[in-house]
């Protein structure tokens, strides 16, 4: 009963949504929340907001993958790592600006996606999850084998950049980095899902052969999903390797691809308010329950088992009715 | 002069011959059908037409290309469009956006066109919008064109595959029993809809259907098979009076003749 009454309310709040002025108005004041948050932040919450924009960035990349192309990855964290690294290499062994390394690592990654997809978007959906996952541990493993990637203890010392002079080094510069970055997200995500590309994979997601009968060459579609998806991982990584300072194998393991899908499916798949609220949800609850010590994974996977059963389609409703 | 010719396809799943030595010719500005007892193998001859199946061997030229072993998408591209028996449309996507899939292989902008913007993506999103909407004018479901495509009964259901189809801007559309699930009054107006894609747009159309009062009274030339073999062509009643045919279709489906 209440959970039914719950679900009324959210879908009026949608609906009221739905009018643009009003959607105006909330993203204004959602904007200016987000703007001056760190005015009354403490140093842990900003950390922990930080680090959420930031898993709204990896999420919103893999929505593209998983969400609107349909293609289930398992091994999203491998494009992370690959910026990530690209950035850490480039600027504590080749002393190259942190700048410069950006594209460098939007490049990488986008190798790195057309490396692995190109030769496995031919198969269902089923066989890519478990070729990513391989992937995802490969690179992983030869990040840990190599000498110039540091090996099992990572790279240290990587340079903090610098911006119009002011050295970023302190939390609420990270802060609006990555507010920028995932507004940035977001409007990307924005623009593809209303476009021609967009709708395309909507097409093959929905069904493929239809899709294909209709000319739209369905290997090509996914395969832009997928490096448009590895560039949104290389970027944020870039910026994560430059505000940890140090990387190391282990920041990308398979559970931490796991925890950016989770995110997505969470949120809801192809609804990018949906992703958002998932990110969010995957950070903070830990944050929030931390009272609870030891046992706070396991309520929060509770939560998240409640959650898929009674709204398998994510907590943002269907934005059509 | 022929728009689609087939010379001597063979097509076999695990040693089995589906078609054996099949040859045809559809003419430009015809409208043309296949016909057969169920299983003949029609389906698998539109399939082998349009890239979904390989055929062993054989030829397939279509405007003057050979298309054997195309991809589906690329044929599309050479302008032959389709539609399904059973109906394949993107059921949560709304009409329109069904439609517009259609225009994706006539266009061509990318990701970066669409997260700047440009003048031409937009002039680009526009064309296809009006183009869309025209075919769903055409065949008389613009006032639909918001509602979801899988809310709509079903003979709207099957317009919006002929629009979908219609916006690839075909030479060639070949129809998968286009009057499958029809009931009478809508089978007249399909009819009617055939002619006028016809002599409207000037395109060429090849069927396969099982109401063979629908096949007699728009066929120019029909093709009948059985077993993946070719046992008659000609008119309609040059095919209705065929000993073959008629031995083909006998105690299954002459009630209908």
């Amino acid at each position: 009963m209440s959970t039914s009454s719950n679900t009324s309310t959210v879908t009026g709040a949608v609906n009221w949504l739905r009018h643009q002025h009003n959607r105006l108005i909330v993203l204004l004041v959602m904007a200016a929340v987000a703007m001056f948050f760190p005015l009354i932040a403490n140093n842990y919450m900003l950390e922990v907001l930080t680090n959420a924009w930031f898993y709204t960035i990896l999420c919103l990349g893999l929505n593209i993958v998983v969400g609107y192309a349909g293609l289930l990855d398992l091994g999203y964290a491998a494009f992370f790592a690959v910026g990530a690294y690209t950035t850490g290499i480039l600027t504590s062994q080749f002393g190259i600006n942190f700048w410069l390394t950006i594209p460098a690592a939007v490049f990488c990654s986008m190798v790195a996606g057309i490396i692995i997809g190109g030769p496995t978007l031919r198969l269902r959906s089923d066989y890519l999850a478990i070729v990513t996952l391989g992937f995802g541990e490969i690179v992983r493993i030869i990040a840990r084998n190599l000498d110039i990637t540091g090996g099992a203890s990572g790279l240290i010392g990587i340079d903090r950049p610098f911006f119009f002079g002011i050295e970023l080094s302190q939390g609420i510069h990270f802060y609006y980095v990555f507010l920028f970055l995932a507004i940035l997200a977001c409007f990307v995500s924005f623009r593809l899902q209303n476009s021609r590309l967009g709708r395309a994979w909507q097409y093959v997601r929905e069904d493929e052969d239809a899709a294909e009968a209709m000319g739209i060459n369905r290997v090509g579609v996914k395969l832009y999903a997928y490096v448009i998806g590895a560039m949104f991982g290389g970027v944020a990584g870039s910026f994560f390797a430059v505000k940890m300072t140090a990387i190391s194998p282990e920041t990308f393991t398979f559970s931490q691809s796991v925890l950016i899908l989770l995110g997505v499916v969470l949120g809801g798949m192809g609804k990018i308010p949906g992703v958002i609220v998932g990110a969010f949800a995957l950070v903070l609850f830990p944050e929030v329950f931390r009272d609870l010590g030891s046992m706070r994974m396991l309520v929060f996977a509770i939560v998240m088992l409640i959650i898929m059963l009674y709204r398998p389609e994510g907590i943002w409703p269907r934005g059509k009715s | 002069m022929a728009l689609l010719e087939v010379e001597n396809m063979v097509l076999s799943f695990a040693g089995l011959e589906v078609i054996r030595n099949l040859d045809f010719k559809v003419k430009e500005g015809t409208i043309a059908s296949l016909i057969g007892p169920n299983g003949a193998g029609k389906t698998s001859v539109f399939n082998c037409l349009t890239g979904f199946y390989r055929p062993d061997s054989g030829r397939i030229t279509f405007n003057n290309r050979s298309i054997i072993r195309r991809k589906p998408h690329k044929i599309t591209q050479f302008g032959m469009a389709r539609t399904f028996q059973n109906l394949r449309l993107f059921k949560s996507m709304t009409v329109l956006e069904n439609v517009m899939s259609g225009m994706h292989c006539r266009t061509s902008a990318g990701a970066l066109g669409a997260v700047l913007q440009t003048k031409s993506q937009r002039r680009e999103e526009e064309l296809i919008r009006q183009f869309s909407e025209e075919c769903l004018s055409f065949v008389g479901l613009l006032d639909k064109k918001d509602r979801d495509a899988g809310n709509l009964p079903y003979g709207d259901q099957r317009r919006v595959e002929w629009a979908r189809a219609l916006a690839t801007k075909p030479k060639l559309l070949l129809l998968d029993e286009p009057a499958a699930g029809l009931n009478h009054d809508e089978k007249q107006e399909l009819i009617e809809l055939i002619l006028h894609i016809r002599n409207a747009l000037g395109i060429t159309i090849f069927l396969i259907e099982h109401d063979m009062g629908l096949v007699m009274r728009v066929s120019e030339k029909i093709t009948v098979i059985d077993y993946g073999q070719k046992i008659a062509e000609g008119s309609a009643e040059e095919v209705q009076n065929d000993p073959k045919v008629i031995e083909a279709y006998l105690g299954s489906e002459d009630e209908e003749l």
